[in-house]
């Protein structure tokens, strides 16, 4: 898995709440049998007009927010279906952090586990920090997830929760199924007192 | 199984199930670290997705589905998985025939590579929807890292009124919490009103747990749960059957549990729910007028409902009864049980499909669709209109070809009303199965307790 650092980008403001799964992709995108080349799929009927032209009212298609990697977005972000499509979408089109005031389980757990970064932080942080993006759209933020620090333009600094294993997953590039599979005595163990 | 301190604990999984659409990369990944699956028998696979729903005699149109469809046949053949597969009498809905075939059972872990797993919970499993990867973590190791989930009790007390069903049970609840209310919990219902349903009627609540955040939710095993499972194929029989309900027996959750969320939901007064937005937990009353998002004083909630009504094409205070339609679509794991059909029916007898409206029927199994025609329920269809399918998730998440062109309204017995979920730019209202047949023969949205 992408380890996760630091990351030092600007910032893009989707600030509707509840982004369900099927909004990061759109179900006709699923069909694939891949994981690579998601980005184009990425916010799909948001982002396109009928035509297919490029919306230039969205976020993402602005100049200003080309090549940035964070994502500000509304309270629970990646609601809906468990597709891992979202997170593959997203880091595809170059996302690696999604800051947000809550963020749905299942996405959360995906995330991770595609070096995709979830920070859910509390309102008046999350609100400071939409201020910053409105005011000066070309301001960094550095996120630093060692010491569980944002850094804003200011100075200022802004922490996030991150359980210990997640952190350490993501610092180090963890791959979780080696983590299990490290337990197969065990789990032949468990197996064979299981009820026939 | 295990934990090790500040880690997640590896929890063993008792069942898996699989589709076509969030498996295939799970398998290449077997395949580059030369892994096999660990469990084939605890490892089910079925095809609903993305197949179609008309019939499977002709060769799938789109190349995309039928590549991914030949996959999974291809996955399942190599790693030695059981497939319910295209010429199966038994394919359908994964959560259709997990339990209808008794692979379901109470106190197992079950875990697919969808949100909707959570159905299973109806049974008094620990059912939830997994990704991909974890999709893989589960075939090579048949386990998963999980943190402790919090608990959250959902009372509901008290009869359902003629005309209402389980369905606006789960919507009313999702209306009330919101739908991240139930983020980071695991939902447990009880309650008379939950006793008193039928293990379908639980299955469409479990359903949608997760439409209100909870990625599962929990009914207790009790007589109505072991007598459905009684005789199935993969129901355990003789003395493992005698054994397997003492084990049951003694899952139910102590009369003094501790919950750390709960709420009491007064089943007599339910109306039948239909959302007007588009999340499901925009849902109101039938008989309700269209929320005004001027009356909400979260700046954010406020927006979401603003973007929601000009989506949807609705105006404040516009009443929801009489709001015209063009489709209904009546199946999916929410609603696509034998008992859903019956009841659409019951209403669709000796009427018609209203002029200029599709309806759409599609059992969420083969064996459903099979229950369904000796009971003579396609009959009943085919003669007022509707279109009788084949078994598929369909219109639910509109991968297959069935879907709303852009601006349609549908009422859909489904899971989600999301924008584009049932067709880009398509508009969904959910609603029950009496509540969306009863719209299906009037024309619009109606309330199903005037035709009863």
């Amino acid at each position: 898995m992408a380890q996760f650092t630091t990351l030092t980008s600007r910032v893009i403001p989707l600030l509707r709440t509840n982004i369900d799964t099927d909004q990061i992709i759109p179900a006709r995108y699923l069909k694939v049998t891949d994981k690579a080349g998601l980005g184009d799929a990425l916010f799909a009927d948001w982002r396109y007009n009928a035509d297919g032209s490029p919306n230039p009212d969205f976020v993402l298609n602005q100049p200003q927010h080309r090549g940035a990697q964070i994502l500000l977005a509304g309270d629970n972000f990646g609601c809906g279906s468990s597709r891992e499509h979202a997170p593959w979408a997203l880091t595809a089109w170059g996302i690696r952090a999604v800051i947000t005031t809550d963020v749905a389980d299942i996405f959360r757990s995906n995330a991770l586990k595609n070096g995709l970064l979830p920070i859910v932080v509390s309102g008046a942080a999350h609100a400071k920090l939409l201020e910053f993006v409105e005011e000066l759209p070309q301001c960094e933020l550095q996120i630093d997830l060692a010491t569980q620090q944002m850094t804003l333009p200011d100075g200022s600094l802004v922490p996030f929760p991150i359980d210990d294993f997640s952190k350490t997953c993501l610092l180090q590039g963890v791959d979780q199924l080696g983590y299990i599979l490290n337990y197969s005595e065990r789990i032949t163990a468990y197996e064979a007192t299981l009820a026939g | 199984m295990a934990q090790q301190p500040n880690s997640p604990a590896v929890l063993y999984i008792d069942l898996h199930l699989v589709h076509e659409v969030t498996s295939p990369q799970a398998f290449t990944g077997l395949r580059q670290r030369g892994l096999r699956v660990r469990r084939p028998d605890k490892t089910v696979a079925t095809m609903d997705h993305s197949i179609p729903t008309t019939p499977l005699s002709v060769p799938i149109a789109d190349a995309q589905a039928a590549a991914q469809l030949q996959m999974l046949a291809d996955n399942t053949k190599e790693f030695g998985i059981a497939l319910y597969g295209m010429d199966s009498p038994m394919r359908g809905i994964v959560h259709v025939i997990g339990p209808e075939l008794g692979l379901t059972q109470p106190g197992m872990t079950i875990v697919c590579g969808d949100s909707h797993t959570s159905t299973h919970g109806a049974f008094g499993a620990l059912a939830f929807g997994i990704g991909t990867s974890e999709v893989e973590h589960v075939l090579a190791s048949q386990c998963l890292l999980q943190t402790r989930p919090k608990t959250f009790a959902v009372r509901v007390e008290g009869r359902l009124g003629a005309g209402v069903s389980a369905k606006d049970i789960i919507l009313a609840l999702i209306a009330r919490i919101g739908i991240g209310g139930g983020g980071g919990h695991v939902f447990e219902y009880s309650g008379s009103a939950i006793r008193s349903l039928t293990m379908e009627e639980r299955m469409t609540i479990c359903n949608m747990s997760i439409e209100g955040g909870a990625r599962a939710g929990m009914i207790a095993p009790d007589d109505v749960t072991f007598e459905y499972l009684a005789g199935r194929q993969h129901a355990p029989q003789g003395a493992a059957w005698e054994r397997a309900l003492q084990r049951w027996r003694a899952l139910p959750s102590d009369a003094a549990a501790q919950f750390d969320k709960s709420i009491t939901i007064a089943a007599d007064e339910l109306e039948p729910m239909v959302t007007y937005g588009t999340n499901p937990g925009m849902g109101v009353p039938v008989t309700s007028r269209i929320p005004d998002p001027a009356q909400i004083s979260n700046a954010a909630a406020r927006a979401s409902m603003e973007q929601a009504l000009e989506y949807m094409g609705l105006q404040p205070g516009q009443a929801l009864l009489g709001q015209p339609i063009d489709v209904v679509f009546v199946g999916s794991c929410t609603n696509g049980r034998i008992s859903d059909l019956r009841l659409a029916a019951q209403v669709m007898r000796g009427r018609r499909v209203a002029g200029g409206v599709r309806m759409l029927v599609v059992p969420g199994s083969q064996e459903v669709k099979r229950q369904a025609e000796q009971e003579g329920l396609d009959r009943i269809f085919r003669e007022s209109g509707a279109e009788w399918r084949e078994a598929g998730c369909s219109m639910c998440i509109a991968m297959n070809g069935d879907q709303l062109r852009p601006g349609q309204r549908a009422v859909s017995t489904s899971n989600r009303n999301f924008e584009g979920r049932q067709g880009k730019g398509g508009r969904t209202f959910l609603a029950s199965p009496l509540t969306a047949a009863a719209s299906a023969v009037s024309g619009h949205i109606a309330d199903v307790r005037t035709l009863l």
